[in-house]
C-alpha cells in the first residue's frame, strides 16, 4: 500500500483512520456497561454463543486476526491448539502485562472501554471451551484496575458472567489479576509462573502452554487488543475486518505514537499505514525538528531511520526491512537525542529485567550497560563497538526467552545506522549532544519557531 | 566493614495481634478463593500485606506461608523478585519519574535529579517526614503523555521540572492531589489493598478522570475531522548532527574505565547465520 502524502491529504485523515476499539473513547461514561451497550455492546456474544464453539474458532481464523502483542501469531490458530475432550479444565489467561518500553495501547483501552475485553473473552471461553479466564494487569495502573475490577462486577450483575453466562451448564468465572512490577512477566510463560504464585521466570517449551499452561492445563494467553477486537468481527463480519490491511496482515490496529511528535497519542487505522501518513495527519514532528530514528513496535523491535518513513506498518511490511511489527509503539525521536544515550538506557532496562534465569541474559545484558556507560561517558575504546555487537550475538537467539533478542536488538540496529555516532562518543571523549534540547519544554521559550519544516 | 543487606528476614517472625490476624485471614480466605489454585494468591496476598503494614515484612511473609501451606523461603523468593514489594518503611506516597528512554529524553531524566535535589533524597530514599519516597521507574504504558510521574500508581502526566516540584511539595502538605486520569490520591497502603483486588470503596473513584486522557483521543479526534493536518517534516538527507566536541579530559591519554573492564567477556566467533535465533522463535510464538 503505497499512498503518498498529497493523497493522505485529499482522503483527510477520517478515510485513513479507523477508528473500531477506539470509537466510543470520547462518549461519557464509555467504561461502564451501559456506556459500552449504547454504542452496540454485548451485541457479538449473542451471535457468538448460537454458533457452536469450533465455527467460533473457525470464523476468528478466517477473519486473519494475528496477536496483538508483538508477535503477530494467528488468535484463531493459537486457539484451535487447545485439544478438546481431554477432560482437564482448560483457561483463558489475558496478557495485560503491557510493559514493553513505548507501548502505551493496552492501558487507555481498559481505561477507556473494558467491556470490549470483557465481551471477547466471554466468546474466547466460548470457543475454547473454558469456565475461568484471568486477566493479568501490571500492577502500577490503578485506575485501570479500578475500571477492570468494576467492569468485571458489573458483567456478572448482568448475567454475561457466572453461572449459566455460556449457556445451561456453561459457567464461566473472570478473575482480575494484578502483578507486581516485573517486565518479564509480560512474556507468556513467566506470566503464567507468575500466576501461579511464583517468581516470573520463562518456561522451557515444549510444551506449550496450549498442551500444557496454568497449572498445567490446556491454556490460550492473548493479548488485550487482540480478545477485545474478536467481538467487532463477530459483530461486523469478518469481510469487514478483511476489508482493511492485506491479505495477511488483515484488520485494524491501535498505533501508538509518541516522542518529539507534534500530536502524540493512540491512532486506530487499518495495518499498513505508513509512519508518513501518520506523521502527516497528525501534525509531524514538533516544529523544527525532523525525525532520526523510532521504534515500530517498542525497543525491543529493531530501531528503524528516516529512511523508513513509508514502510508499511504491517507484519510483512515492517519485517522485509529487519524490524519487527511489534505492539505498533511509534516512539519518535527528533535530530537532538543521541541515540548512545537512548539506547544505554534501553540497555540497563533490560538488564534491570533479565529474571536472571538464564547466563547469555543475565551475564550478557550486564556487560552490555558497562560498556555502553562507558562509551557514553566518552571512555569507551573503538574495539568496544564489536564487543558490542559481539556480546549481543552472544545474547540473541541463545536466551531462554526473547528478553534477550530484545536486549540485542537496539544494540545491533544502532550501531548499523549510528556507528558513527558511537565513535564521535569516543574519539570526542564524551557526549556531543545536549539533553536540554530533546525535552518536551525546549522550545518553549524560543521565539515562536512554528514554521514546519518541509 | 560494609554492612550487606541481602533482605533477608530474621527468624522467627512476631504474629500479628490477634485481632488483626483474625481479620487479615478474613481477606486472604476471599483472594485465595479466586483461584483454583491457592499459591496463585501469593502476590495478591503480598500486596495485602503492604496495605497493613507499608512494606513487606517478615511478620507479612510468615503469613502469607501459613494461609498458602509454603515456607518462608519460597514466600521471600517470591516479594524480592517483583519491584512493586517494599522490603523497608517507606513514604505515605510512593513517587516514581519515568525515566525509561524515552521519558527520560523528554524531561524524566530532569524531573528525578531536580526532585531529589529539592527533596534531598536520593533513588528508594523517603523524606524526613516519612511522606514521600523517590525512585525511578521503568516504562508505565503512558509514553503518548510524557514525561509521567506516577504517584501510587497513578498517572501524572506530562510534567515538567517544576509540576513535579509543586505536586511533592502539595503531597508533603496533606493537600487532596488528584492525578491526571483517575482518582483522588490515597495513601500507599490503601491503594495497595485494591491492588489485593478489593475494589476501592470512595463514591466516584472509578469514575473519576473520565473516559480517556486528550492523547488517547488523538486520532479519534482526526477521524471525526476536529483537526487540522499537519505536514511530515521529509528526511534532510546526508546531514548529520554537529558535534559539540568536547575537549578530551586527558589529551593523549587512554580513557579511564570501570574497575572491572578487564573482566569483560572475551571476543567469541560469529553465530551461525543459517540459525540467527534460537529455540524460542518456534510454532507458539
Amino acid at each position: 500500500m503505497t499512498v503518498t502524502a498529497e493523497e493522505v491529504n485529499e482522503a483527510g485523515p477520517e478515510k485513513i483512520l479507523a477508528p473500531v476499539l477506539s470509537a466510543n473513547w470520547d462518549t461519557p461514561e464509555s467504561w461502564t456497561l451501559d456506556g459500552y451497550r449504547a454504542g452496540g455492546g454485548y451485541r457479538a456474544l449473542g451471535k457468538a454463543l448460537a454458533m457452536s464453539p469450533d465455527d467460533v474458532i473457525a470464523y476468528v481464523k478466517d477473519s486473519g486476526l494475528r496477536g496483538r502483542g508483538g508477535a503477530g501469531f494467528p488468535t484463531g490458530m493459537k486457539w484451535q491448539f487447545i485439544p478438546q475432550g481431554d477432560g482437564k479444565p482448560h483457561y483463558l489467561v489475558v496478557n495485560a502485562d503491557e510493559s514493553e518500553p513505548g507501548t502505551c495501547k493496552d492501558i487507555p483501552l481498559l481505561f477507556a472501554n473494558p467491556h470490549s475485553l470483557i465481551e471477547g473473552i466471554v466468546i474466547a471461553c466460548h470457543a475454547i471451551r473454558s469456565h475461568h479466564a484471568f486477566i493479568y494487569l501490571r500492577g502500577e495502573v490503578v485506575p485501570v484496575l479500578r475500571r477492570l475490577q468494576s467492569a468485571v462486577a458489573e458483567a456478572y450483575a448482568a448475567g454475561y458472567l457466572g453461572k449459566g453466562a455460556l449457556g445451561a451448564g456453561g459457567d464461566l468465572e473472570i478473575t482480575v489479576h494484578a502483578g507486581a512490577g516485573a517486565y518479564i512477566c509480560g512474556e507468556e510463560t513467566a506470566l503464567l509462573d507468575s500466576l501461579e504464585g511464583r517468581r516470573g521466570q520463562p518456561r522451557l517449551r515444549p510444551p506449550f502452554p496450549a498442551i500444557a499452561g496454568l497449572y498445567a492445563c490446556p491454556t490460550v494467553v492473548n493479548n488485550v487488543e487482540s480478545i477485545a477486537s474478536v467481538p467487532a468481527i463477530i459483530d461486523r463480519g469478518k469481510e469487514w475486518f478483511r476489508s482493511m490491511g492485506s491479505e495477511k496482515s488483515p484488520g485494524f490496529t491501535l498505533y501508538s505514537l509518541s516522542g518529539h511528535v507534534a500530536r502524540p497519542g493512540q491512532y486506530e487505522a487499518p495495518l499498513g499505514i505508513t509512519l508518513r501518513e501518520l506523521l502527516d495527519l497528525s501534525g509531524g514532528m514538533r516544529p523544527g525538528h525532523r525525525l532520526k530514528f523510532w521504534t515500530p513496535g517498542g525497543s525491543s523491535t529493531p530501531l528503524l531511520t528516516d529512511e523508513h518513513l513509508d514502510v508499511p506498518l504491517d507484519y510483512e511490511g515492517v519485517g522485509a526491512v529487519g524490524s519487527m511489527l511489534g505492539t505498533k509503539a511509534l516512539q519518535c525521536f527528533d535530530e537532538t537525542t543521541c541515540v548512545v544515550r537512548a539506547v544505554t538506557r534501553w540497555t540497563e532496562f533490560y538488564a534491570h529485567e533479565s529474571c536472571g534465569k538464564c547466563t547469555p541474559c543475565r551475564e550478557g545484558t550486564y556487560w552490555l550497560v558497562q560498556l555502553m556507560r562507558d562509551i557514553e561517558a566518552g571512555k569507551g575504546l573503538l574495539s568496544d563497538l564489536d564487543k558490542l555487537n559481539d556480546i549481543a550475538d552472544n545474547i540473541n537467539g541463545k536466551s531462554f526467552c526473547a528478553l534477550g533478542d530484545g536486549a540485542a536488538s537496539p544494540i545491533f540496529s544502532s550501531l548499523k545506522y549510528f556507528r558513527a555516532e558511537y565513535e564521535q562518543h569516543i574519539t570526542g571523549r564524551g557526549c556531543p549532544f545536549d539533553p536540554t534540547k530533546s525535552t518536551a519544554w525546549a522550545d518553549d521559550d524560543t521565539s515562536a519557531h512554528l514554521e514546519v519544516n518541509a | 566493614m560494609t554492612d550487606v543487606n541481602l533482605g533477608m528476614p530474621r527468624l522467627p517472625a512476631p504474629a500479628f495481634p490477634a485481632d488483626v490476624h483474625e481479620r487479615l485471614a478474613a481477606d486472604a480466605a476471599q483472594v485465595i478463593a479466586r483461584y483454583p489454585d491457592s499459591r496463585s494468591a501469593l502476590l495478591p496476598l503480598l500486596h495485602l500485606m503492604q496495605s497493613e503494614e507499608g512494606y513487606v515484612t517478615r511478620t507479612g511473609m510468615q503469613f502469607c506461608a501459613d494461609q498458602l501451606g509454603l515456607t518462608t523461603a519460597e514466600v521471600t523468593a517470591v516479594a524480592t523478585f517483583y519491584s512493586m514489594y517494599r522490603r523497608k518503611p517507606s513514604g505515605d506516597y510512593q513517587v516514581g519519574v519515568c525515566t525509561n528512554t524515552l521519558c527520560a529524553v523528554l524531561g524524566g531524566d530532569a524531573i528525578f535529579a531536580a526532585l531529589q535535589e529539592h527533596l534531598g533524597v536520593g533513588n528508594g530514599e523517603t523524606t524526613g517526614d516519612g511522606k514521600v519516597t523517590l525512585e525511578h521507574i521503568e516504562c508505565n504504558a503512558a509514553c503518548d503523555f510524557a514525561p509521567v510521574v506516577m504517584v501510587n500508581w497513578e498517572f501524572f502526566d506530562n510534567q515538567t521540572i517544576e509540576s513535579a516540584k509543586r505536586l511533592v511539595d502539595e503531597l508533603r502538605a496533606g493537600s487532596e492531589v488528584t492525578p491526571t486520569r483517575g482518582a483522588p490520591l490515597c495513601d500507599f497502603k490503601r491503594t495497595a489493598r485494591v491492588l489485593a483486588g478489593f475494589p476501592d470503596e470512595r463514591p466516584g473513584a472509578v469514575a473519576a478522570g473520565g473516559s480517556a486522557g486528550p492523547a488517547s483521543l488523538a486520532g479519534l479526534r482526526l477521524a471525526h475531522g476536529d483537526a487540522g493536518a499537519g505536514t511530515v517534516v521529509p528526511p534532510r538527507s546526508g546531514e548529520r548532527p554537529a558535534a559539540a566536541s568536547p575537549e578530551p579530559a586527558e589529551p593523549g591519554q587512554p580513557p579511564a574505565r570501570h574497575p572491572s573492564s578487564h573482566d569483560a567477556p572475551q571476543p567469541s566467533s560469529d553465530s551461525d547465520p543459517r540459525h540467527p535465533a534460537g529455540p524460542v522463535t518456534e510454532e507458539d510464538e
